[in-house]
């Protein structure tokens, strides 16, 4: 056993090094000059007073652009919104996504048509999807409409976000559907036999077998679903434009940037949600151990 | 056609982690050598730096004379035989098999004649336009196979390429891959896990254990004269049996009885200096056909040691019988054993007592739950260092000269 | 015997095994009938859901402008006086051309950007990979309008405000981590021992990728061109932030002008044939590629 020891690194594998960064290097590039920059340069400009109306007027401010957004109840209330529409819509999507992925696990029939059928909506552009649900909730016009005698859902807080949320659930239950299929088909079918066996009911075949060995394809899913929806915009804009204290903190950022065209104002609120999502994804990976997906690839 | 030389060849990963440990080889031209061992061992990693898909960390691996560390697969003239068999799905049988010689520009009609020539002893003929998945596991088989042979190389390497099939093919294309072999007279690196393969096929055989070469031999050396505890009891099956021992005047104590050794065995006791610790005690290994039951006429009056255990089971297969009985006194305990039962899976299953396995003439009138006289040839134990695992008698007289090439390069360590 | 063939909450376990036997087979059939029914059932309701809000846009895009009101599902007078009418605007078919040109660009680009660095992350050992994997997993996370205003401010100064290019930029970065997880997702499913054997037959590493993995990965390059194009196709945000004029405005964006266009009399019919039109070939699409398109969403989100 001569040296050999701490070798230095062989001509193979420094060639694959090299490699790899190479292969590698147009997609960072293209990721960082999209991301990296600007969030840094967001980061800038949300302690700088800078207003597009004033551009001559920017100066160095230090935090006050955030004491400004946190001390508006316009924050925490689009904070709030948005936190209830993604709760409510992912706990609605989760439940009909494991009925729906049930169906296509189980079912004697039609199974690639469902398949088929549910990508649709998935498929459907999201203002497109929003548009059809506005016009559904229209009064006169639409065929939901007379549905709650002469309500106007989309004049209301309440309605409002219901509709949101209607809206948001049928467009990407099936996204979570899939996933959950996905998981589902991880269950080893002998398992659920073993347990039928053991005496166990369908419903404790569901909730004592199938939901645990599904536990990491639903994490997966259910963080991806919670990040997406944290993220609404398409159909608020298109269902409310945001009135009627329905604003996502994704609609009150786009409004400070492109209705009040206060930069700084509006970069402060962009720092703020990336640092919410930031710490949402935090608390699941750590929390609730969710798998990065791709990331545990040895 | 070329001889293959590793010579003080070490592979050791990023992580620090070293999967072959200082191996040296020498593989003559057109010889048939089989590397064995349990997984982990460090078999593929050696035959993946022949065939120049792993990098070598030190050391250095010559192909018909020249050094070929820095040479990439495509330009060491090799071909392998992968135990997925790696046939390209998108292609049919006969561009999988021709693909090689393709890349290397050979005209059509040469590429044509020599597919078709391979296609033809393979028996795969008919099969030649399909595509890999239409075919039965033998067949895909036969298609590595070929794959390799189209192009007359310097050397097959060969990964385990018939642990996918079932057992029964398996046996039959053994014999094909042995006869094969012989027609070509092609250099050929064989690596399996399989033990009975490697005894049947293989001209010599270099047993491996932990990234290093524990003995290289023909199979009736190794399973004669096994060099260490791992390759005795990793050859032969049912596997050598392995008991411990204390020598106290002269005698050897051992949970079957007292064995009085006799003079080639006192020789080797007296030249033992008697482990590291100076302690007198020792293992010693007994193959299932040195015992016979007592009763039979073919052992009566001939000297050896005969001992009453009662037969936990016994398992008659026709033409012998196998006795199992367990022993009280202790197991002998080296982890060359250890890792022996993690290969075969069954280290859970080792109680404190030793589980002795008996081959026994078919004529025997042992039952099973009976108490029952044994016989043992004592003049065949093996007797091993239970420090270092060494056979004694390769210590002393050199049990064989490839064993000894083998200790004495892992001994330079 | 008799006790382990009959459970005790068995009803009327008086019954020999012959006789529960014979009652099990006689209910067979008509359990057959039931589930049929069930499942049949369960799968109309969700066509019928998946559907309806979309054959509530055709119904409207078909309508007459004075019937658009009258709340009926199905149009009592057919016309195509809508769909005649967004083509007519350049407004919607220069935004139309827009999309199609965006998104395809993207998606081009993408996929051979992905491919590489999937491809290096399946497949080759470097330091940074781990750090790569975690990068892409954040973008695939991050809050898109958090960007919005930084871009906004950084395309009009480099001039690429209201480009194709300044769209297609931030589209590549977004579908980047998608197209990566996809796509490695297939690489490793690419036996190792193919591209060994490869070598080992005397290709280059070029020639190895090229005629060995790239065919085979040939179906999850489809695969991802597809998720890649609905996701550019869909946006609205980016294209609503980052473009001020017909020039390079999608078509989501141009349909949200659509309703800004008059503030009283609302272009219903226009917006719903021009969502219609493209609807098509997102259609299109799913009803061609199902398989794929399922195995794409969920290879890499299962696989971790």
């Amino acid at each position: 056993m001569s040296a050999g020891a701490k070798a230095p690194l062989s001509a193979g594998a420094r060639a694959q090094r090299r490699l790899g960064w190479a292969l590698c290097a147009p997609a960072v590039v293209v990721i960082l000059a999209v991301t990296g920059y600007p969030i840094g340069y967001a980061v800038y400009l949300s302690l700088q007073r800078y207003d597009l109306r004033f551009p001559g007027d920017s100066k160095f401010i230090g935090l006050a652009n955030y004491g400004t957004a946190l001390t508006s109840s316009l924050w925490w209330q689009a904070l709030a919104v948005t936190a209830i529409i993604t709760v409510i819509s992912v706990a609605i999507q989760f439940v009909l996504g494991m009925a729906l992925a049930l169906v296509m696990h189980r079912a004697l029939i039609g199974r690639g048509l469902v398949r088929t059928v549910i990508l649709i909506p998935y498929g459907i552009v999201t203002v497109v999807a929003a548009f059809g649900w506005r016009y559904a909730w229209t009064p006169d016009t639409g065929y939901l409409s007379g549905l709650f005698g002469d309500a106007t859902p989309l004049t209301s807080q309440v309605w409002g976000i219901a509709v949101i949320i209607l809206a948001e659930v049928w467009k990407t239950t099936p996204f979570m559907a899939l996933l959950l299929l996905a998981g589902l088909a991880l269950v080893p079918e002998e398992l659920l036999r073993a347990a039928k066996v053991d005496g166990a009911t369908a419903w404790q075949r569901l909730t004592r077998i199938m939901l645990p060995l599904m536990k990491p394809a639903i994490l997966v899913a259910v963080l991806f679903r919670v990040l997406d929806s944290f993220r609404i915009f398409d159909s608020i804009y298109v269902l409310t434009a945001g009135a009627y204290d329905t604003r996502s903190v994704s609609i009150l950022g786009y409004d400070n940037l492109f209705t009040a065209l206060n930069l700084g104002v509006g970069s402060s609120l962009s720092v703020l949600i990336f640092l919410v999502v930031a710490l949402v994804a935090f608390i699941f990976v750590k929390g609730f151990g969710a798998a990065a997906p791709g990331g545990e690839d040895r | 056609m070329a001889d293959i030389v590793l010579d003080h060849v070490t592979k050791r990963y990023a992580d620090g982690q070293l999967a072959v440990d200082d191996a040296s080889l020498s593989i003559a031209d057109g010889e048939f050598v089989i590397l064995v061992g349990p997984s982990g061992c460090g078999k593929s990693t050696t035959l993946n730096m022949i065939a120049g898909l792993e990098d070598i960390s030190s050391g250095e691996l010559r192909i018909g004379g020249a050094v070929v560390n820095d040479l990439a697969p495509k330009d060491r003239d090799i071909a392998m035989v992968f135990q997925s068999y790696a046939l390209y799905p998108h292609m049919s049988v006969r561009r999988n098999m021709g693909f090689a010689l393709e890349l290397a520009k050979r005209p059509k009609s040469e590429i044509n004649q020599k597919v078709e020539e391979a296609a033809r002893v393979l028996d795969l003929t008919e099969h030649l336009d399909r595509r890999p998945a239409q075919l039965s596991g033998g067949q895909r088989q036969r298609v590595a196979m070929g794959r390799a042979i189209v192009r007359s190389p310097k050397a097959f390497l060969m990964d385990e390429p018939l642990s996918n099939l079932d057992a029964k093919l398996r046996v039959q294309m053994r014999t094909e891959v042995s006869r094969l072999q012989n027609r070509l007279g092609t250099t050929t690196v064989y690596v399996t896990h399989d033990q009975t393969e490697a005894m049947t096929l293989g001209d010599r055989v270099a047993v491996l254990r932990s990234g290093r070469i524990q003995q290289v031999g023909t199979p009736t050396e190794l399973y004669g004269r096994p060099a260490t505890v791992f390759v005795a009891g990793f050859i032969g099956s049912p596997a050598m049996n392995f008991v411990p021992a204390t020598v106290e005047e002269g005698e050897l104590r051992t949970p079957l009885g007292t064995i009085s050794p006799d003079d080639r065995q006192r020789r080797l006791l007296e030249g033992w200096s008697g482990g590291a610790a100076g302690r007198r005690e020792l293992i010693v290994g007994a193959r299932p056909e040195h015992f016979e039951d007592a009763a039979l006429e073919s052992v009566t009056g001939r000297p050896g040691l005969r001992f009453t255990v009662p037969v936990d089971v016994l398992e008659r297969l026709g033409s012998d019988s196998y006795a199992y009985f367990t022993l009280d006194g202790g197991r002998a305990s080296i982890a060359d054993l250890d890792e022996l039962a993690h290969d075969a899976g069954t280290v859970d299953l080792a109680s404190g007592a030793e589980q002795i396995v008996a081959r026994l003439d078919a004529a025997s009138r042992i039952r099973e739950g009976e108490n029952a006289e044994l016989w043992l040839d004592t003049t065949q134990l093996h007797l091993f260092d239970p420090d270092t695992g060494h056979n004694l008698a390769c210590k002393t007289d050199h049990c064989d000269g490839t064993a000894g090439d083998g200790l004495n390069t892992s001994g330079e360590g | 015997m008799a006790t382990i063939a009959t459970t005790p909450d068995a009803p009327g376990g008086s019954s020999g095994a012959g006789a529960g036997g014979r009652t099990i087979r006689a209910r067979g059939p008509q359990r057959d009938r039931n589930a049929m029914l069930g499942w049949t059932a369960a799968n109309l309701l969700i066509i019928a859901v998946s559907l309806v809000p979309l054959l509530w846009l055709v119904s409207l895009s078909f309508k007459a402008p004075a019937s658009i009101t009258d709340g009926h599902f199905i149009p009592r007078h057919w016309t195509l006086e809508n769909y005649r009418g967004i083509f007519r605007e350049s407004l919607f078919t220069r935004a139309l051309l827009n999309s199609l040109g965006i998104a395809l660009i993207s998606t081009v680009l993408a996929v051979i950007l992905g491919s590489m660095a999937a491809y290096a992350i399946a497949r080759l050992d470097f330091p940074g990979k781990r750090v790569l994997i975690g990068l892409t997993l954040l973008i695939a996370m991050f809050p898109q309008v958090s960007l919005v205003s930084p871009l906004f401010n950084l395309w009009r100064q480099i001039g690429i405000f209201d480009t194709w290019i300044g769209l297609i930029i931030p589209y590549l970065t977004f579908s980047l981590p998608l197209a990566i997880y996809t796509l490695s997702a297939f690489f490793r499913e690419i036996p190792w021992d193919l591209e060994k054997a490869a070598q080992v037959d005397g290709a280059t590493p070029a020639q190895a990728f090229l005629r060995v993995i790239a065919p085979l990965a040939a179906p999850g390059m489809v695969t991802t061109a597809i998720l890649v194009f609905i996701f550019c196709w869909n946006d609205f945000l980016f294209s609503i932030s980052l473009t001020s004029t017909e020039s390079s405005r999608t078509v989501p964006a141009a349909i949200a002008f659509f309703t800004g266009a008059s503030q009283f009399a609302q272009p219903i019919g226009s917006i719903a044939a021009a969502a219609v039109v493209i609807t098509i070939p997102i259609i299109i699409f799913v009803l061609l590629f199902q398989r794929r398109i399922v195995a794409g969403l969920t290879s890499g989100a299962v696989k971790g």
